[in-house]
Order: structure tokens, then sequence, then C-alpha cells
């Protein structure tokens, strides 16, 4: 087997035109507004629409707010586009059980808010305008999310 | 202090989200079994969809602010500079353990809901449970 197939198995296009997609989205979004797409901010700007906690108004979080979620909304239609120009209107639902995803998104929104950043934060924004301490999050987070998955694996998740 | 997108600057984040979604969707970020696959070290592709995304996000950083003053719509082109903190980095670790037991981060919690991928809502009341607690427990003045 070639060194390629064993380490893709599914190939590469999908995940390179995929990921060339999400950078150009990324891209647009600069270029028409300048603003800097990371998502996780989204999570904690969302709370200035209903808390009154000095957090969730910040300056940064308010005026940001409209366009997070709008972003957020371009995003699902995007995947339902995606269901239905390319997937034929095929679905796809996770076995993952509910606890795990539950408990994984209760901590890994705390850690994305905490670090200023997640995958598209710190791996494409981040990474993107070559900024060392987002290089550092990176590496940490993925040996941190591969030794998590391996613990998992064992105590019998998925 | 009030403050309003433009209709054109909340219409772009529509349409960016719609790409950024539809290549969530294409490269199988959106399926956690995808994920796990990347973090068992069994299909190294989530590398080629982060890396192919941050370069090209790189050109784009590098060359739009040389060719064009301003945004199309925007004001100024945004800058997000990090300080190497230690935040940074603890934060990263307590990310990493979320992602590692959901196989779901932030964008595939919220493009999952499009490709029908309705259990990401449990991500989504976590990620938004996770954030207001780090809102309410970290803030300082």
């Amino acid at each position: 087997m070639s060194a390629l197939a064993h380490y893709f198995p599914t190939g590469i296009s999908a995940y390179l035109v995929g990921g060339l997609c999400i950078g150009l989205g990324v891209a647009l979004l600069f270029i028409l507004t300048g603003y800097i797409g990371g998502v996780s901010t989204f999570f904690s700007a969302v709370w200035s629409f209903v808390s009154q906690w000095p957090h969730f108004q910040q300056h940064g979080l308010v005026t940001s707010r409209s366009w997070r979620l709008m972003y957020a909304v371009g995003m699902v239609l995007g995947a339902v586009i995606f269901t239905f120009a390319v997937n034929h209107g095929r679905t796809f639902v996770t076995s993952v059980p509910p606890w795990q995803l539950l408990i994984g998104g209760l901590i890994g929104g705390f850690g994305a808010r905490y670090s200023g950043g997640c995958t598209s934060g710190h791996g494409i924004c981040g990474l993107g305008s070559l900024q060392k301490p987002s290089l550092a999050a990176v590496i940490t987070f993925v040996v941190t999310a591969i030794i998590t998955a391996h613990v998992i694996k064992l105590i019998g998740g998925v | 202090m009030k403050h309003r997108d433009s209709l054109p600057l909340l219409v772009s984040a529509l349409a960016a989200g719609g790409l950024f979604g539809f290549g969530l969707a294409l490269s199988g970020m959106v399926k956690p079994e995808v994920i796990f696959q990347f973090l068992l070290l069994r299909d190294f592709g989530l590398m080629l969809v982060m890396l192919g995304a941050a370069c090209t996000v790189m050109v784009a950083y590098k060359v739009i602010p040389r060719v064009m003053d301003k945004p199309v719509f925007g004001k100024s082109f945004g800058t997000h500079p990090l300080q190497p903190t230690r935040r940074v980095i603890v934060g990263a670790v307590v990310f990493g353990i979320g992602w590692g037991i959901s196989g779901v981060c932030p964008g595939p919690a919220i493009a999952g809901l499009g490709v029908g991928n309705w259990p990401v809502l449990y991500v989504v009341a976590g990620l938004l449970l996770g954030a207001w607690l780090e809102g309410r427990l970290t803030h300082r003045e």
C-alpha cells in the first residue's frame, strides 16, 4: 500500500477541496467586511443578547454579534446546499452518544473561549496570520485531543 | 451602546459562512466519526483540511490589504493579535479534551445542522454552557 493510501484511506480530494472552500469563506469574509472569521466567539457573543454580565457586554462581543449570527446561519445554509446540490439529499446522523457530545461541547466551549480560539480561530485564522501563539495552541489542542480520543476509546466510547 | 452592521455586511457574513459551511460538509468535518478517524490516527485528512484552509487564508490576509485600501463594505481590515499567554495554552488543553470527547468543534457543531446531524444540538448546548461558564468564572476588568 502506498504511503498516501495508508495515511489517507478515503483519498485526499474531498479534504483539499473542502479545506479550500473553508479558506475561501474566511477570505471572502475578510475581503468584504474586514472581519476575522473564527467561530467560537459566536458562542460568547450570543450571550450578549440575554446576559447583562459585564463579560458578555464587552464591546467586541456586542458589536460583532449580528454578523457572527449571520455567519452561523450561513454555515448551516452552506451545509444544506451541500446536502441537496452535491449529496443527493442524503443526510447524516452521528452515532456518537449524547453524553459525549454534551460533555465534550461543554469542556470544549470553555476551553476555546478561555484560549481565545478553536480549530477555526487558531487553526485557520491564527495560522493564516502566522501567529506563533496560535501555532502553539493548535499543536497543544491537537495533541490533547488525540490523547483524549484514545482514552475515550479505551473506556468504551465511540 | 448601539451598533448596527449594515445590510451588505450582514449579507457578506451570510455568504462567507455559506462557503465555510459548504466546505465543512464537503470535507466530512461535520461527521464526528471522521474527526475520530483523525484523532485515532487512522486518517490524516483533517490536517489537509486545516492546512489547506489556513494557506488559503494566509494568502488572503497577506495580499488583500496590499491591493485594497479597505474592505468592500467594511471600514478597515481587522487584525486579531494574540499575546503568548498561559491562557492561550491552558485553554487549548481544555479545548482539546472537549474536542477529543465529542469529536465536534464549534464550526461543525453549527454546520452539522445543515446535513441533518441533529445530535450536534447537544454540542451546541454544551458550547453555549461552556462559553457562559467561561464568561462568568474568568471575567477580569
